[in-house]
């Protein structure tokens, strides 16, 4: 019923340039992703909050991309379906040549910059911030895309609140050639900090890694948390009043 | 009746009379005169023995830095200190007033200050301005009742924990506190994860900078240590130092000594009414 308002008020004349999106529903959370010794590792947890409802709770926000990439995405989901449908059909493409060459992790961000970008400049934006990280020829590659275009490429990125929350950790704590162990426990950290401290944040994580061999995304999984801080029992025992 | 009436004592609260003033000049495009604010971060954590505070040293007026030392933790009593991020003139002020009230609430009861005293007397003050004051604030101190931890924002609600973050850095100090703090800290490692926290902010907030500031307050005990940490020093000083080459020329030299006017009365009568 909202496009046939839409068009009935359109001001522009044309009827195809009169929908565009002003504000996104159903929005996931941050992802946070880092290079280890032997690729990119990706972690984002399950939730799609349609405002301030937590509607959806098995959300994929991690895919992989043709051979070489793995695409994480925060902000209006249905945007997110719509760029995996366009690059499904970009790798399909690709296949079909069968050349023997395949689109890396560095092809697939260029072209995801030039999407979003085109879509912003329409002022039809595609409402999503974007993590692109893989593997090519032993080239670890990670880099990140937002609404408005801006991309760029770093050790360790983060969409969201994860750039509030888990940058200040990551640029503390990363270091050239961690372990896969080391990698994943970094990770969970960031995540546990933001499942404290971000609202729209869910206790169930997929972490993806993607190495030369292939991708693996992990079964989801819970966090530990801890609360038991004696301060946290009673905590106004002696100024009533406050919380 | 006359028509002199009785004097009605005016009502509590703010007075929203110039508003319709204000709204009015916006209007017309006359802009309000922008504040200094203390983009900042400032964080309180309770270890074993005691309370310690942090904060950084940058206060921004906008985009510049308007001062790149300027001390963040106030002094409330003896045992109580308080850091302040928001609106520098409000923290200032809004502390000042309450560590005197807390003097003469000390010399009235003749005992030590409390935390909850100083808690209660800056939110009272900040809930009757409905927020226009803009403190936020990380009270702690160590009293009888043992070692206090508070935040107060600037609409007037407090809350107590064991370990708090406020400013505009506080998220990138959170992350810190979060990943790493633990009951029953020792000194060291309280101050160092405070000391870690307040460059978590420093480094990744463009609101706060410079140096470190910490409090450690335990019972019976205070230390004030003002720039604890410099991780920003000048890269590049002329060893030369300044020298001001055109000086100014002398003409004449003229001494007149001053002569005494007042008479000093030794062992005269103390002042009389």
């Amino acid at each position: 019923m909202d496009s046939n308002q839409a068009k009935q008020h359109n001001l522009l004349g044309s009827e195809a340039a009169s929908e565009r999106t002003l504000y996104p529903y159903v929005t996931g959370s941050s992802v946070v992703a880092i290079k280890y010794k032997d690729g990119i590792l990706m972690a984002a947890d399950m939730g799609g909050s349609y405002g301030s409802t937590l509607r959806y709770k098995s959300v994929e926000r991690v895919k992989p991309i043709g051979k070489h990439s793995i695409l994480g995405a925060s902000g209006e989901i249905s945007d997110f379906q719509e760029i995996l449908r366009s690059l499904d059909e970009l790798i399909l493409y690709d296949n079909m040549w069968d050349d023997g060459n395949s689109l890396g992790p560095k092809e697939v961000h260029s072209y995801l910059t030039r999407m979003m970008y085109n879509r912003r400049n329409k002022f039809n934006p595609l409402w999503n911030s974007l993590i692109l990280g893989g593997v090519k020829n032993g080239q670890k590659y990670l880099g990140m895309v937002s609404m408005i275009g801006v991309n760029f490429e770093d050790n360790h990125v983060a969409t969201g609140f994860g750039n509030h929350l888990a940058r200040p950790i990551l640029r503390d704590e990363w270091h050239e050639n961690l372990s896969f162990e080391d990698g994943v426990k970094l990770l969970e950290k960031c995540m546990r900090v933001l499942l404290y401290r971000d609202r729209s944040a869910v206790n169930k994580l997929q972490i993806a890694k993607i190495t030369e061999e292939g991708v693996t995304i992990s079964q989801p999984y819970a966090l530990k948390t801890f609360w038991g801080f004696a301060a946290f029992e009673n905590p106004t025992v002696g100024a009533e009043g406050s919380w | 009746m006359s028509s002199l009436a009785v004097d009605i004592p005016p009502k509590g609260g703010f007075s929203f009379d110039l508003c319709r003033r204000n709204d009015m000049l916006a209007k017309k495009g006359v802009q309000p005169p922008s504040f200094l604010k203390t983009g900042t971060t400032i964080v309180g954590l309770i270890f074993q023995d005691g309370v310690i505070l942090g904060a950084d040293t940058r206060a921004t007026e906008g985009p510049i830095v308007a001062d790149k030392n300027c001390e963040k933790i106030h002094y409330m009593a003896p045992n109580i200190y308080c850091c302040g991020a928001g609106t520098a003139a409000d923290t200032e002020a809004v502390t000042d007033m309450v560590s005197s009230q807390l003097q003469l609430h000390r010399y009235h009861t003749g005992r030590e200050s409390r935390v909850v005293t100083a808690l209660t007397l800056l939110k009272k003050h900040l809930f009757n301005y409905q927020g226009h004051v803009q403190a936020a604030l990380v009270l702690g101190g160590v009293d009888v009742t043992g070692p206090h931890l508070h935040t107060i924002y600037p609409h007037g609600s407090t809350d107590t924990l064991p370990f708090a973050t406020m400013g505009s850095g506080s998220l990138a100090a959170m992350a810190m506190f979060e990943s790493k703090y633990k009951e029953g800290l020792t000194r060291e490692e309280g101050v160092n994860l405070v000391v870690e926290a307040i460059c978590s902010g420093i480094f990744n907030d463009l609101g706060s900078g410079s140096n470190v500031d910490v409090c450690v307050i335990t019972k019976g005990h205070k230390e004030y240590l003002r720039n604890h940490l410099s991780p920003n020093p000048r890269t590049f000083v002329n060893p030369k130092g300044f020298s001001f080459p055109k000086k100014t020329e002398v003409l004449l030299t003229k001494i007149t000594p001053l002569k005494e006017k007042v008479e000093v009365i030794e062992g005269g009568d103390a002042m009389e009414e």
